[in-house]
This record gives C-alpha cells, sequence and structure tokens, in this order.
C-alpha cells in the first residue's frame, strides 16, 4: 500500500471483537479500513463475516472488543456512530407501501437531512439507478434487483463516509449488479469507504482494494489479491491461480493447521 | 405405517405440524415452560368453570320440552356462536388459499393436489371444532354436573354447528373467488368474515337500543313480540336448539346435516382448491402510481418522519387497514346508543364509557403491534442514529395519534351529554391504549406487518394481558362513571396485570 493509503484516517478499526452465540462467531478478530477503501471480507458460510458486519453498524451487540468508526468510539456512543454508517443486507429493508421518492425521504428525515439536499440526491440516485420511471410508484410491484437498488439508494442518500454491505449483489441481474457496482466504485472514488462481504469471488476481484479472509470467526488473511496469492503460495501468471483457487488455498491451509 | 400420497398419509401430515405449531405456540418453544403451561390451563378451566356455573347452574333441570321463548333464546346464542364459527372458518379457508409455507410443494408434486386439500379443508373443521368446544366446555360439563348426562349430548350438536359452518366458509370463499377473483377476494372474504362475526350481535344489539335502550341482547330474544313473531314451536328451526338442550334425536339430526354439509362442501371445493391456490400465488400487486408526485422533500424531524410513516403505510394498507379498524365495528350500537338517547339523562351514557375503554386498549394493541413488532425495515430503523428511547417514543405517539383520532368524537359527544363520563371515558381510553401499548413493547417480537392475524400466537402471555388489562381498565371506568369508589379495585387488578407484564417482560435485562 502506498505512503499516502496509509497516510489516510482510520475509517473503521476493530479491535479483539468477539462474539459468541452457542459457539464462538467471531473470535478476536482485528481490521483497520483506511477511509476511500473498498474492503471485501470473504470466508466460507458461518464463518462470522455477516456477525462481524452487523456489530459494526450496532445490531449486535459484541461480547467483547472494541469498533471505532471514524475514530468515534460505536459501542460507547452508537448515535454518532451510526451517522457515519449505512447498512445494507442481501434483504433489501424497504416499505412496500412507500414509493422509492418516499422511502429516500423518510431515510434521509432518519438521518437528519436537509430536505432540499436530501431531494437532490435522491434525484440523482435514482438516476443512476435507473429508477427514474419507478420513482412515484410503490416498490409493492418491483422486483428483487429493483428493491435491492432502492435499499442501495437509501443508504446513499444521507452520504456515509462507511458502507457496509452484507451480500448485496444476492439475486441481482448482471445489468443491475454492474449499476450497483458501478454507484459504489464512484463514492469510494469520492473518498468513501466500503465494507463488504460477498460470495461472488469475480466481484471481490475486480472491486476490492483488499481482500480479507476469515474462518471460524478469525482473519486467517489480507491484502490485496497478490499478497494473498503469496501467502497462500500460489502464483500469478497469464493463466495463474483464480482469486477462488487462492481462497481455497487459504482455507485449506487453515483447516490444516487446525 | 400408511402408503405415502393417501387421505390417511395427508391427514397424519397435518395433525403432526397442527400440533407441534400448537405446542410451540403454547408453550414458546420451551420445553421447561410444559408444566407451567399445564398448571396454567387447568387454572383457567377452573376459573372457566365457576363463572360458567355463575350463569347456567339454574338451567340445568330444564325441561326436555321447552318452551318458545327458551328455545328463541338458545336459537339466538347458538346462532351468534355459530356466526363467530363461520368468521373464523372463513379466514382460516381464506389462509389456506393464500399461505403459501408448503402450498408449492404440494402443488408441485405428482400427487392429486384434491387430496391434500380435502385433509386441509377436513383439518380446519377439526380446528373450528376444537375451538368452538373448549369455548362451551365449562358450560356443558357443569350442565351436565348438575343436570345430568343428556347435558353431554351438546359436544356433539356442537361438532354439528363447526362442520356447517366450515362448510359454508369453504363454499362461501370459493364462490368469492370465482365471482371477484384472487386479487379482491382476500380483503373481501376477511371483510365478510369480520361482518358475520359482528353482525348479529350488531343487529341485536341496535334492536336493543332501539327497544329497550340498553345494549342487552337476550332482553330483545326474551321479548314479546320476538318470540311471537318467530316460527312454531314444531319448527325444524328449533332442531339445533333442543341438540344443544340434550334432545338425542335432534341430536341426530343437527349431526347428520352438518357432516352431510361438510362431505358435499369438500367434494365441490377440493377440486378446484388447487386452481385457486395457483391463482393467489399469481397475483402480483398493481402497480401503484402516487397521486402526490411528491415534487420536494419535506422537512421534518426523524420522530415526525418515523410518525408519518406509521400513518402512511396503514393509510395504504387496505388489508391492514381493514383487519385493525373491523373491531371499530362494535363501536356501532354504542354509537347508536349515544344518538339515541342524545339530550337525555340517564344511565345509557355509563353503559358507553366501559365499551368505549375496551375499545381503545384493544385497538391499541393492534396498532402498537404493527408499529413496534411488525416494522417492515427493522435493521434501517435500528442503524439509524437515533437512541431507541425516540424510536419508540415516535412509535408509541403514532399509535395515540390514531387512537386519538378515533375516540374523540365520542368523547366530546359523550361529554356534552355528561360532562362526568366524558371526562372518565377520555381518561380511560388514555390509561387503557397506553397500558396496550405498554404490553406490546414488553412483548415485542420482530415480524412482518403481513403476520398481523398471528400476532396473537407470538405470546400467549401478552395477548391475554392486553385483554385482561382492557377490561379491567373498562370495568374501572364504569365504575368511576357512577361515581362509587370501588373503581378503584379493578384499577388495583389493572396495575397488577402490567407488574406481571413486566415481570415476565423476555427483553428485561
Amino acid at each position: 500500500m502506498s505512503m499516502s493509503c496509509c497516510d489516510r484516517p482510520l475509517a473503521l478499526e476493530l479491535r479483539g471483537l468477539r462474539k459468541s452465540f452457542e459457539r464462538p462467531a467471531v473470535d478476536g478478530l482485528d481490521l483497520a479500513l483506511r477511509a476511500g477503501e473498498f474492503y471485501t471480507l470473504l470466508g466460507p458460510n458461518g464463518a462470522g463475516k455477516t456477525t462481524t458486519l452487523r456489530m459494526v453498524v450496532g445490531l449486535l451487540r459484541p461480547d467483547a472488543g472494541s469498533i471505532s468508526v471514524l475514530g468515534v468510539d460505536a459501542l460507547a456512543n452508537p448515535v454518532a456512530a451510526k451517522q457515519a454508517m449505512a447498512w445494507v443486507s442481501d434483504e433489501p429493508m424497504i416499505y412496500d407501501k412507500l414509493t422509492p421518492f418516499e422511502y429516500l425521504e423518510f431515510v434521509a428525515g432518519l438521518w437528519g437531512i436537509d430536505a432540499a439536499v436530501a431531494q437532490a440526491r435522491a434525484r440523482d440516485l435514482i438516476d443512476w439507478l435507473s429508477l427514474t420511471p419507478h420513482a412515484h410508484q410503490r416498490c409493492e410491484s418491483f422486483s428483487k434487483g429493483m428493491r435491492q437498488k432502492v435499499a442501495l439508494a437509501g443508504a446513499l442518500v444521507h452520504e456515509p463516509k462507511l458502507i457496509v454491505l452484507d451480500e448485496p449483489f444476492t439475486g441481482l441481474d448482471a445489468g443491475s449488479a454492474r449499476q450497483v457496482k458501478t454507484v459504489l466504485r464512484e463514492h469510494v472514488r469520492a473518498g468513501r469507504t466500503v465494507i463488504m462481504t460477498t460470495h461472488i469471488l469475480e466481484v471481490a476481484e475486480r472491486m476490492a482494494d483488499r481482500i480479507g479472509v476469515i474462518a471460524r470467526g478469525r482473519l486467517i488473511a489480507q491484502g490485496t489479491l497478490d499478497e494473498l496469492r503469496r501467502q497462500a503460495g500460489t502464483q500469478a501468471g497469464s493463466d495463474g491461480p483464480s482469486l477462488e483457487d487462492t481462497f481455497l488455498a487459504l482455507l485449506a491451509d487453515e483447516a490444516s493447521a487446525a | 405405517m400408511r402408503a405415502p400420497g393417501t387421505m390417511a398419509w395427508f391427514a397424519r401430515h397435518e395433525l403432526r405440524l397442527a400440533w407441534r405449531d400448537w405446542v410451540a405456540m403454547m408453550t414458546a418453544g420451551g420445553r421447561t415452560r410444559v408444566r407451567t403451561l399445564v398448571l396454567a390451563v387447568l387454572a383457567l378451566a377452573v376459573f372457566m368453570h365457576l363463572v360458567a356455573f355463575s350463569m347456567v347452574a339454574r338451567f340445568a333441570t330444564a325441561a326436555l320440552a321447552p318452551d318458545k321463548t327458551t328455545l328463541v333464546v338458545v336459537a339466538g346464542s347458538a346462532l351468534l356462536s355459530w356466526s363467530l364459527m363461520l368468521s373464523q372458518a372463513m379466514e382460516s379457508v381464506t389462509r389456506a388459499f393464500y399461505t403459501r409455507s408448503d402450498l408449492d410443494l404440494l402443488l408441485s408434486s405428482p400427487i392429486a393436489a384434491a387430496k391434500a386439500f380435502s385433509v386441509r379443508v377436513a383439518a380446519i373443521a377439526v380446528s373450528v371444532t376444537s375451538m368452538a368446544a373448549l369455548l362451551a366446555a365449562p358450560f356443558i360439563n357443569v350442565l351436565a354436573a348438575l343436570g345430568g348426562p343428556r347435558w353431554l349430548l351438546a359436544y356433539v350438536a356442537v361438532v354439528a354447528m363447526a362442520a356447517a359452518a366450515v362448510a359454508l366458509a369453504a363454499l362461501m370463499t370459493t364462490a368469492l373467488f370465482r365471482m371477484i377473483g384472487p386479487k379482491r377476494t382476500r380483503l373481501m372474504a376477511q371483510i365478510v368474515a369480520a361482518v358475520i362475526g359482528a353482525g348479529f350481535v350488531i343487529g341485536l344489539q341496535l334492536a336493543a337500543i332501539m327497544s329497550h335502550g340498553t345494549l342487552s341482547r337476550l332482553a330483545v330474544l326474551a321479548s314479546e313480540p320476538f318470540v311471537a313473531v318467530a316460527p312454531d314451536i314444531g319448527s325444524p328451526v328449533w332442531w339445533p336448539a333442543r341438540a344443544l338442550l340434550g334432545n338425542p334425536a335432534a341430536v341426530v339430526g343437527v349431526l347428520a346435516a352438518g357432516v352431510l354439509l361438510l362431505g358435499f362442501s369438500i367434494m365441490i371445493v377440493a377440486p378446484r382448491f388447487a386452481d385457486c391456490a395457483i391463482a393467489a400465488a399469481g397475483t402480483v400487486p398493481a402497480r401503484t402510481r402516487q397521486r402526490r408526485r411528491a415534487s420536494s422533500f419535506r422537512s421534518a424531524s426523524p420522530d415526525t418522519v418515523l410518525r408519518r410513516k406509521e400513518w402512511t403505510l396503514l393509510r395504504r394498507d387496505p388489508w391492514l387497514l381493514s383487519q385493525t379498524l373491523m373491531q371499530l365495528l362494535y363501536l356501532l350500537p354504542p354509537a347508536f346508543l349515544l344518538w339515541h338517547g342524545f339530550g337525555e339523562q340517564g344511565t345509557s351514557q355509563i353503559l358507553l364509557v366501559p365499551v368505549l375503554v375496551m375499545a381503545a386498549g384493544q385497538l391499541a394493541g393492534g396498532l402498537a403491534w404493527l408499529a413496534i413488532s411488525g416494522e417492515d425495515a427493522p435493521e434501517l430503523v435500528a442503524t439509524a442514529p437515533l437512541t431507541a428511547g425516540t424510536i419508540l417514543r415516535a412509535k408509541v405517539a403514532a399509535v395515540m395519534g390514531c387512537i386519538l383520532l378515533v375516540f374523540a368524537p365520542f368523547i366530546a359527544a359523550l361529554a356534552l351529554i355528561s360532562p362526568l363520563c366524558g371526562l372518565v371515558a377520555g381518561i380511560g381510553i388514555a390509561v387503557a391504549a397506553a397500558s396496550a401499548t405498554e404490553i406490546q413493547l414488553c412483548f415485542r417480537a420482530q415480524a412482518k406487518r403481513s403476520h398481523f392475524r398471528r400476532r396473537q400466537t407470538s405470546s400467549r402471555v401478552a395477548t391475554f394481558a392486553e385483554a385482561f388489562v382492557s377490561i379491567a381498565w373498562a370495568a374501572t371506568a364504569a365504575l368511576a362513571a357512577t361515581g362509587t369508589s370501588l373503581a378503584a379495585m379493578p384499577g388495583v387488578v389493572a396495575v397488577g396485570i402490567l407488574a406481571g407484564a413486566h415481570l415476565f417482560n423476555p427483553h428485561k435485562a
């Protein structure tokens, strides 16, 4: 990573994060993301990815550890931390009986954004996500892809500095997925930070500045794709190992070590 | 082991699912609660038998050849119960069409759907019968204990009535499907069910107000003019009443009629059930374009935004709106009584106070569930930069706003007739609504708004607490309106129920 990248302030810092249900779901996780970084968290089912993100956005209380969002202690001051964050899950959180325009007005109101400012942003987002023809239709008749785009627009309407996404591409068609990727890239380019979980390795490979691999609640590897390949002992070439090969090799190493 | 795909095999499958659902519902999924549940059921049974004893003990020795007035009163009460059975059955049949759960699996399997649906209609019949028998049991048992075993035949009459109710409900719902299509049937069937359930009670109460100036239904049924126009004593119309009074011949007659009607309706409905279920699955909400082409965002504080959202969602969902406001049908008779006695100083306005307080508690409970538990985007609200207290206060304010809107005209009209009654009703409504909301807060559990009908099953403690606290506040208000200090007694009971709800609060730290 370049010096300029390392000079950027920390957008998210997790230290010794732990959460147990019947068994440890997240087990002493340390993670640091710089502002303007696109970070993807990979891991097998049940690895602790979603639990980690839900603790970050305040939907779960950790058993131990600390969460800092842009220097704000998210456990001690959750309201201030939430002001800077947005959460998008794989199940779109929208209201069937509201239109996209009304939904964005509602979300902007929750975040206390000035109405005129929010309205301008809403129009831009609706336009970027090709929702303009449906802006005044109730969401109840929308497809999964359209609903996910409305949810994403809601997450971005208050211009969060940290965007937290859990499997945002689940159920999206190729066209919708591309629109979402483009919007996310634009936001990272504008200096915002994205942390995302996905099972679609191609998305991680193409979009992420850094990738973290999590297994059994612990971060077993992280870095750029090349750094991960080196850690996994696989080599890149013209037809070299893909992220999938690297990911599986890292998991196999972890399993044999355990 | 029964051969897969047979009616018996389906029946076993349905029975197993129904049993597990019931156990989970009653024990909230906890094995350790079974003993508590058994004790609670026993205590409730003893209490209900005592209530039944105080109400029907004097009728236990009634002769097998009753007079016409007795037949009219028994038949009227039976018709009232039957209309409620019909209402419950219609709702269950409609749910069978629209609730997907395992329908996709059944309809995509290589098994005749008619078989599965025959069993499902029969299962609905069993469910309606069980509920009716459970409610009637204390009365029948007391009568049988005091008047002899012939009263036990009333159980058979209840089975026959339930079978007839389910048969008619299945036929009516299927007919609605054919007439108005799957898109409108869900809402229409629910309205029809509610109107059937409430219509008979309301009709009798309206007649009672007109003729006697009271809310008593029995006063109308037993009145001379009503008995005079009723059919002759030998008419088959009285068979159900005779059956309920333990007449063996009448019991055989109504049982045969009920079972035949149910069999006939299953034969007619089951083959069409698959088509209806598929049609229901194929309904997609129409693309509704909002008339207000919101051209500009409105500035508002987060709590105002939350309140406005709750009201908008309720206003735009006719199904939910009708589910919630259907309870207000029961306010029609008091409203009529108010109008009937307007300008007169009498006791009628005192009768209104508990009815209004009770209705406010029930309505507030439903609305509070929608606002607090039925949040469709819980994670969005939870990740907003607001404290939990701000969110809850906004939601409670949304509920109270609705209560104010509905009950303010009643309070104002009542206050004009009797300022004391108006004041007592106002305070009672506020306290009952706040108590029901508080109970919903204690027992909040995330659910979809579309599961509103099943809210009562999510926590039995919450359901009973909500009902009993409304009754207790209604009693307090009624006694307070008469100016007696005895009003404090049910008030203390209400506070005790609230304290109990806090004690059982699963969210308690």
